[in-house]
């Protein structure tokens, strides 16, 4: 049973970044509806995928450095990375089906 | 083998949750299918002061909460799935869901509505990047910035306040002469020494680079254009209901909305409509929590009569 890592500013180019395998960062935060119904959603997709993709949270609250480097402006805001460069961006709350789709189109 | 239920209720927000406890609590058999985390919209509002017993308010989050807390004790389950479809067969209603199929006797649809888009050039190209639906989501992200809110309803001036706790200058962009939300809504507005307000405008393009800079706004009384330097645009122009998995097997009013009767029915027998998906509806976490009940109470009714044949 896979479950989402939790990063933050000050581990993000080690785990993120040289990460050996593709990894989706959840940009979230407390406040945000959105992001709540986005994460029972990514623990669902930590276990499927488990060894394909490392499901990531990072909470913009806490960590401004990163969710500002990536420009992030609304959250959810899901960037998958791929070889330490962002390979896809999905910004809201979107179905498991679609998000799906995005995972897969940067794994495959 | 398909699963069994006697009622299926799909969205969990206030309206499906207010169902599921008066289903699970008549102890019929009853599925609650949710696409994420179960609360709906209002789980968005940091403090809802008109739901009655809560004298000293109560956040969104909490209240629904509480709500899925209830049902649960009365036994409600509920699954996280997307609704692709309702098929009828015989007196049994299918829900098909990306979890697979579900029977049931009766279906309660809730999956209220959502944001509706603006239609603006540089709307979509932008969305992320300036462009925001959810003034409790991005708010933070605008600190010390200019930022536009376009409405002029409950959920624009609800917004538009919010985002005074950050912005330095919020500006309510609004194609009437007036405002259409409460009057204590206005008031408040209208008290902020942050909120300045366009009227007779709208927006006709959103510009930047990588992110918004400005828009370009029509006055629709002189047809005068103009250019407004902002760094965020929230839009709460109103709302799209749910219905696109229905489609058409229910008839709909001229806004999309489904049209039910006095009981919730809608024109499928065993087949409900509560809470913001319905025509009329004031969108109120009250009255979807009545309507929920409303439905439930006839599902029930429904049910018992169907099983005497």
């Amino acid at each position: 049973m896979s479950k989402p890592i939790v990063v933050d500013d000050n581990n993000f180019d080690q785990t993120v970044l040289q990460s050996k395998t593709p990894i989706l960062v959840d940009f979230w935060a407390t406040w945000c509806r959105p992001c709540l119904m986005v994460a029972p959603v990514l623990e669902e997709l930590a276990d499927e995928y488990e060894g394909r993709i490392t499901i990531a949270k990072l909470d913009v609250d806490h960590n401004p450095k990163t969710a500002t480097k990536y420009r992030v402006m609304s959250i959810p805001n899901l960037i998958i990375f791929k070889d330490g460069q962002p390979a896809s961006q999905i910004v809201g709350f979107k179905p498991k089906a679609q998000l799906k789709k995005d995972i897969d189109a940067v794994i495959d | 083998m398909v699963e069994q239920y006697d009622i299926v209720i799909i969205g969990g927000g206030p309206a499906g949750l207010s169902a599921g406890i008066y289903a699970s609590r008549a102890l019929r058999k009853s599925l609650l299918i949710e696409m994420g985390f179960t609360g709906g919209q209002i789980v968005d509002a940091e403090f809802v002061e008109n739901y009655p017993g809560f004298p000293d308010g109560i956040s969104g989050l909490g209240l629904t909460g509480l709500m899925h807390r209830q049902a649960e004790k009365f036994g409600l389950n509920t699954l996280m799935a997307e609704v692709t479809g309702i098929e009828l067969n015989g007196e049994s209603r299918i829900v098909k869901t990306s979890s697979g199929d579900f029977a049931s006797k009766a279906v309660i649809i809730a999956s209220g509505s959502e944001r509706d888009k603006l239609g603006a050039l540089g709307e979509a190209e932008f969305s992320g990047r300036g462009v925001s639906y959810c003034a409790t989501c991005d708010g933070a992200f605008f600190r010390d910035q200019v930022v536009a809110v376009v409405g002029g309803g409950d959920a624009a001036i609800t917004e538009a306040l919010h985002l005074t706790s950050f912005a330095q200058q919020v500006i309510i962009i609004h194609r009437r002469q007036a405002l259409r939300a409460t009057p204590l809504l206005g008031r408040r507005a209208a008290a902020d020494p942050k909120l300045a307000f366009r009227w007779n405008s709208v927006v006709e393009q959103i510009e930047g680079g990588d992110v918004v800079k400005s828009l370009r706004l029509r006055n629709v009384k002189t047809d005068d254009v103009s250019t407004l330097d902002v760094s965020g645009v929230f839009i709460a122009i109103g709302f799209k209901p749910n219905t696109a998995y229905l489609k058409g097997m229910l008839p709909l009013d001229t806004d999309g909305y489904i049209i039910t009767n006095e009981k919730m029915e809608t024109d499928v027998p065993g087949i409900y409509a509560v809470g913001d998906i319905r025509a009329g509806s004031i969108r109120q976490v009250v009255s979807a929590t009545g309507d929920g009940a409303t439905a439930a109470v006839y599902a029930e009714e429904y049910i018992i009569e169907h099983e005497r044949f």
